[in-house]
């Protein structure tokens, strides 16, 4: 099939997410949109997928113009789609998430479960997918459920297939496995659009590359182009990202971890004997593919985890036992994963969310009243410190866009008295202008002499502030090795490979 | 691996525990056994602490019974005393699965239960009579409002909509069958009008907490307060009045099913009931069938776990959920005439006296399953009918914890003691489109 | 993985994904009835009153009588509507505020402390549920909390022997530590086992009915002896709340407690650290455990704090407005009153008071309306929860009244 988008624009109030997008999308062939988060791809082919109205322009399928009202529609037309978040039903089985929506009926709409589960057995076998379809979704494996994502679309006989991110939550080896599936369907002569902001993956599977910048369709390129031509397309400037650090002046043994161990509720080790030394002074990265253990360890040396056994000792104080609250006050400071969740009150105005974990002590508590006062002369220093873009700090911080939101949380943690600073995603969701910012901060938080455990998704961003990198797998130590490894040592590293030759290097 | 599936969040008024707060433990396995021995300990300490003698008649006829059952009279004290050591027996074998980690099955918790209750009523009926039928067939009919309410609040709930209305639902409910009887001089206008007053509640459920995204928890609440007020003052104004011409309807009368109400025992508690008790019937058997096997149910259960997934797959969600709490609410209100038609001719003031807070109860005891929901009616139906049963024989539990019980039982279900509840993941999460 | 993946940019995305937008997740109950407009607010006031006002009219002989020939004599249908409609809540403001039909102005101002006095435990109550709301728990169980409370003051109201100073302040902090006990209960059930607060308060309601229905069984509790009502004797003279104008009214100090209840509100919650946490808590859970406060203790300390709120407002009726003993309908519907006060008042100590003198107001009036004009008082119950919908459902009322829709932020 066929897919051509001509002029879609799409407008949120005055923000203008797509301007005047046009597109083709040729049978047999995997055309790639590249751009940063926040480029506008996920709001093109949500009006694609008739999700969102698109404000101007029009979607032609096979030279007929379509008019989608609802995702319903352009399923009829042919189009599916494996969403970011998948839209699979957590308790239902593999079958009926695949007939929901389009289910064979019998007498008095009762449903033909057995039907259903010949058409997954069908297309899994088909494209050696190995679904049960009686399974429960949720018991499946993250890369099973995308399958299953993809089965959907195939079910309802799906001639144009969108790949919105879909690496983002696969393991390696499981992102090779989608690309080969990306291929096959290529071959059996489905149309593949293929959402991406990682270039490996563009290079490796696309035919076409379309990148997007700012809600433009900033030019096509090939796939033989380098990464530096399609990064500063993307970007939209020749893109440096280095950090410029001095040698780090190490201090003794601050933060000394052994053999810790983080079991979850299902009884899953998620963190498994993990060892591990931070000096004063230097920054340890942890580098690894999201759900490899690091959440678990960070959340662990913060007190936020139940189940937790072997040591943590933080300048001589043991922290495994700890309350969160007595954590802080021995000196943690923390930049959680999400900011959203765990960093901030949203309804909270930015002073009051400065204070949020000193509330039970001075500086701006006393015998259980608040100091105002002091607080609000606080707030409004760290605002200018801390280039906190916002009108007054009275300004609710769920009205802050990602980077002013981050630089209230990092001027929260890097104002307290601190001991160690444990600083998750620090820049996740951040525009280019702060992620510098807050790295240097980070930098100078080292220079210190403070102790630094930085845990980021983002290779570049491991290499730019390590002085040593950890590569968790599977909530194991692969090795922890020097900032200035190859890539490809790392990348292999992250996959759970540890390379012969490897030395661990000790702080 | 865990789902990363996109699961909404139920922290915006879905009843569901509070995961964030305390990470919910596996103490599954114990809770049986554990269970099972204090209630054993329970039984016998009572029959340690005050021995009754004589002998306890369990009655198993019927006043006209086709074929007449005997009397069956055993000696109080030695009968209940056995019991125990059957419930001990029972115990030591959930003890023993569990030391085995074997799964508990089923059977264990019903025949203890049985055990237990044979027991007890033995000795709390000492020299007395316990008519099977009149106690059980009186639970189900207490139980009749509970489980149209229970059915009502599983259907909502399993669309996601959070449903505390089930009160006003049946209040409204038994309000208008009273004067739609009376009117018309037939009960059964009276059914259809109690379904539709359900509705019409639901109606205005829905257009505040699916159309205007109000918590469905504040709109529930508010609406049986304003139930409350329209009925009594319609009651005020209207209804004592004109009592003779508005509120004397011909009360529903038992209407027993030819042979199946002739066979001993099971026909006289099931079968010769009345009308609304065989609707029932019937609408259990269909929501039951329906929720889990037809492409309605699939779809209402899409709407109610993951909403944004149902909508990617081209269902409506919101007019899903619209049609579904409106059938729901006519279950609801259906169980409302009960009150005006069967247990007595005409409406009275609040006259519910919060069953809609026991079907509710019911809901979540029956883990948001039209089955175990019903049964779970059944069961609060039995502890209110015990009660009445055992303060006529003069029983030595007082009747206000006997009528506490379906109350307990249901916080000790939501605190997961009795039983891990999960409700739909989307309850209570209203649904808005981009 | 070698390639580079490049950092991400950040304009407010446009395409926000709700799942992204967890901090957009409604802490709905709060969000939607603080962000209301004003207009809309006093546009719902008026829509409830003048539906309250259709039922006068429609159940009023005249009106109906008029109405038979209504094409006829319009004139006399309407006369009859505006007769109907006035006279009830003229009789509401006699009952509530100002009776002009009286000479003796003490008299004339008596409906006035009727309003305070019904105002008392609704803004008590209104409280309680208010601050638990705040913490982002609904606390149903005002009516549970009053009963047990009220048994509790009861029980030392009638069964001790002390003087006043020592038997009024006792049996008042009695009860208020059984309410207080009572919605702890929940708080802990839902700090310790995740249970959702909502059902068991509700579930609490009908345990401490029948707690309190068996207390009024058994002689050593609450019982009269000799009675076969469920009625504890009358209240003795040295646990009743004394008046506080004079026997002449039946203002009693209750209103005053309440008074100070709202200035400890206010405090606790806009000064206090512990108010403070209860807020963050409420707001953000997940934040509030990351910055070390302890999420649980917070949920436990705000119930037990609403508890005993709800419970001083059953001691209120038990030790004030009606003294003549402990029986199982002293909550007198406030404790779902409560709710829609706390609502209107939008979960803040001065609109709680005010929300509170405004439906206290309706209930004095109420009662006169019902007296002279033979008008059922549940009629207030009508417009009470009308008000509450419509306030809650901003775009609804702007619908009926055909206002442009606000732009959504």
């Amino acid at each position: 099939m066929r897919l051509v988008l001509r002029g879609i624009t799409k407008r949120f109030g005055s923000v203008v997410a797509n301007d005047s997008i046009s597109l083709t999308v040729e049978p047999g062939e995997i055309h790639c949109l590249l751009g940063e988060n926040g480029a506008g791809k996920s709001t093109l082919m949500n009006v694609l997928y008739g999700l969102y109205k698109a404000d101007e322009g029009e979607i032609e399928l096979d030279g007929e113009v379509q008019h989608f009202t609802g995702p319903g529609d352009a399923m009829a037309a042919g189009i599916g789609m494996v969403h970011q978040h998948f839209m699979l039903i957590p308790v239902f089985t593999v079958a009926e998430n695949v007939m929901l929506g389009n289910e064979t009926t019998g007498f008095a709409g009762s449903l033909d479960l057995e039907a259903a589960s010949t058409r997954v057995t069908e297309i899994s076998e088909r494209f050696g997918f190995h679904v049960n379809p009686d399974a429960l979704v949720e018991d499946l494996p993250v890369g099973v459920q995308q399958r299953v994502e993809i089965i959907k679309a195939l079910s309802r006989d799906a001639e144009l297939l969108v790949f919105d991110e879909p690496t983002a939550v696969l393991t390696p080896q499981e992102t090779d496995e989608l690309m080969e599936i990306m291929r096959q369907l290529k071959e059996a002569g489905k149309a593949i659009v293929f959402i991406t902001h990682k270039l490996r993956e563009v290079r490796a599977v696309a035919d076409r590359i379309t990148v997007i910048r700012l809600g433009k369709v900033v030019g096509e390129a090939e796939p033989t182009a380098s990464n530096a031509e399609l990064a500063s397309m993307m970007v939209g400037r020749p893109v440096e990202l280095v950090v410029h650090k001095d040698e780090p002046e190490l201090g003794a043994d601050a933060l000394v971890v052994k053999d810790l161990r983080v079991t979850d509720l299902a009884g899953h080790a998620q963190v498994d004997g993990l060892s591990f030394t931070i000096r004063a002074g230097e920054i340890l990265a942890v580098a690894g593919v999201q759900g490899n253990g690091q959440t678990e360890l960070t959340e662990a040396l913060l007190g936020l985890q139940d189940d937790v056994t072997g040591s943590i000792v933080l300048d001589g104080t043991e922290l495994v036992g700890r309350s969160t609250r007595q954590i802080l006050d021995a000196g943690v400071g923390f930049i959680p994963e999400d900011r959203q969740v765990d960093g901030l009150v949203p309804g909270f105005t930015i002073a009051e969310n400065l204070m949020l974990n000193r509330s039970f002590r001075s500086p701006f508590v006393k015998n259980g009243n608040l100091r105002l006062g002091a607080l609000r002369e606080f707030a409004a220093e760290k605002l200018k410190q801390y280039d906190v873009r916002a009108r007054d700090i009275d300004t609710l911080a769920g009205n802050l866009s990602g980077g002013n939101q981050q630089k209230v949380v990092v001027a929260r943690e890097l104002s307290r008295d601190l001991r160690l600073l444990v600083a998750a995603q620090p820049t996740r969701g951040v525009d280019v202008g702060s992620i510098e910012f807050i790295h240097k901060q980070i930098v100078a938080t080292r220079d210190s002499g403070i102790p630094v455990l930085v845990v980021s998704t983002e290779l570049d961003e491991v290499v730019a502030l390590a002085d040593r990198i950890m590569v968790l797998y599977r909530g194991k130590v692969v090795g922890i090795v020097p900032a200035d490894t190859p890539r490809e040592t790392l990348g292999l590293m992250m996959t759970g490979e540890r390379p012969k030759d490897l030395k661990d290097v000790a702080s | 691996m865990s789902t990363v599936t996109d699961t909404p969040t139920p922290d915006s008024g879905g009843l569901a525990a509070d995961t964030a707060v305390a990470p919910t433990r596996k103490a599954g396995a114990r809770k049986l056994p554990i269970a099972l021995g204090v209630l054993t300990a329970l039984l016998a300490g009572i029959l340690l602490r005050s021995a009754h003698s004589g002998d306890t008649t369990f009655q198993l006829a019927a006043e006209s019974d086709f074929v007449t059952l005997p009397d069956i009279v055993v000696p109080s004290g030695p009968t209940a005393w056995v019991m125990v050591v059957v419930c001990l027996a029972l115990t030591a074998e959930a003890v023993r699965r569990m030391l085995a980690h074997v799964r508990q099955p089923g059977w264990i918790p019903i025949v203890f239960a049985i055990a237990w209750m044979t027991g007890f009523l033995s000795w709390a009926a000492a020299d007395g009579r316990i008519r099977l039928v009149s106690l059980l067939g009186g639970a189900v009919a207490l139980a009749i409002p509970l489980v149209f309410g229970a059915l009502g609040g599983v259907l909502g709930e399993r669309a996601g909509v959070v449903n505390i209305a089930i009160e006003g639902q049946l209040l409204l409910g038994a309000f208008a069958a009273a004067i739609t009887a009376s009117t018309t001089g037939s009960p059964w206008a009276g059914l259809v009008a109690a379904a539709v007053a359900g509705a019409l509640v639901a109606l205005v459920l829905g257009l505040f907490a699916i159309t205007y995204f109000v918590d469905q928890v504040i709109v529930g609440v508010v609406l049986n307060v304003l139930v409350v007020g329209l009925t009594n003052f319609m009651f005020r104004q209207v209804l004592t009045p004109n009592a003779e011409s508005l509120n004397s309807p011909e009360r529903l009368r038992a209407f027993p099913i030819p042979v199946l109400g002739d066979i001993p025992l099971i026909g006289p508690i099931l079968f010769r009931q009345t009308p609304l008790v065989y609707v029932l019937y019937a609408v259990v058997a269909i929501v039951a069938y329906a929720l889990y096997r037809t492409r309605w149910g699939l779809r209402v259960r899409a709407v109610g776990e993951h909403p944004k997934a149902a909508d990617t797959v081209g269902i409506k969600v919101n007019r899903t959920r619209y049609r579904t709490i409106l059938l729901a609410g006519a279950i609801a209100g259906l169980g409302g005439a009960y009150f005006s038609l069967v247990s007595v001719a005409g409406f009275n003031r609040e006259m519910t006296g919060g069953a809609g807070y026991i079907a509710l109860a019911a809901v979540i005891f029956g883990k948001w399953d039209p089955i175990r929901a019903t049964l779970a009616a059944l069961l609060f139906g039995f502890a209110t009918n015990l009660q009445g049963v055992l303060s006529a024989i003069g029983s030595p539990v007082p009747s206000q914890f006997m009528l506490m019980l379906p109350y307990l039982v249901t916080i000790l279900a939501v605190a997961g003691l009795v039983g891990r509840s999960r409700p739909p993941a989307a309850d209570g999460v209203p649904y808005r489109q981009q | 993985m070698t390639d580079t993946e490049k950092p991400q940019s950040d304009k407010p995305a446009p395409d926000v994904d709700p799942h992204d937008a967890r901090a957009e997740r409604s802490r709905s109950l709060l969000r939607e009835i603080a962000s209301g407009d004003a207009l809309a607010g006093v546009l719902a006031v008026l829509l409830a009153i003048f539906v309250g006002s259709v039922m006068i009219a429609a159940i009023d002989e005249g009106v109906r009588e008029t109405a038979g020939y209504l094409t006829a004599r319009p004139s006399d249908f309407f006369t009859a509507v505006w007769e109907a409609i006035s006279g009830a809540y003229s009789a509401m403001f006699r009952g509530a505020i100002f009776n002009y039909n009286l000479t003796e102005p003490a008299q004339q101002w008596r409906p006035l402390t009727e309003t305070l006095k019904f105002a008392g435990p609704l803004i008590l109550g209104g409280l309680g549920v208010g601050l638990a709301f705040r913490a982002s728990l609904f606390n149903i169980g005002g009516r549970g909390q009053m009963l047990v409370a009220g048994g509790a003051a009861g029980w030392v109201g009638f069964q001790v022997d002390l003087p006043m100073v020592v038997h009024l302040p006792l049996a008042v902090l009695v009860g208020m530590a059984a309410g207080a006990l009572w919605g702890g209960l929940a708080g802990l059930l839902k700090a310790r086992t995740g249970a959702h607060e909502v059902i068991v308060t509700i579930m609490l309601n009908y345990v401490g009915y029948y707690l309190l229905f068996w207390a009024l069984t058994k002689e050593w509790l609450l019982k009269t002896p000799g009675s076969v009502n469920p009625k504890s004797p009358p209240m003795k003279d040295s646990a009743v709340l004394p008046d506080v104008l004079g026997e002449r009214f039946n203002l009693h100090f209750g209103f005053v407690l309440a008074l100070l209840a709202v200035g400890v509100a206010w405090w606790l919650l806009n000064r206090s650290t512990l108010g403070y946490r209860i807020r963050a808590v409420g707001e953000n859970p997940h934040a509030a455990r990351a910055s070390g406060i302890n999420v649980g203790r917070t949920y436990t300390v705000v119930m037990m704090i609403a508890g005993s709120l709800l419970g001083l407002a059953g001691v209120n009726q038990v030790l004030g407005t009606v003294p003549s003993g402990v029986s199982l309908d002293l909550d007198a519907g406030i404790g779902f009153d409560a709710i829609t006060v706390a609502l209107l008042g939008r979960s803040r100590p001065l609109g709680i008071l005010a929300a509170g003198l405004l439906f206290g107001a309706f209930k004095a009036g109420g009662f006169t309306m019902q007296t002279s004009e033979n008008i059922s008082v549940d009629l207030v119950l009508v417009v009470q929860s009308l008000i509450v919908l419509f306030l809650a459902a901003p775009p609804l009322v702007r619908a009926i009244f055909r206002l442009p829709a606000q732009e959504a932020k």
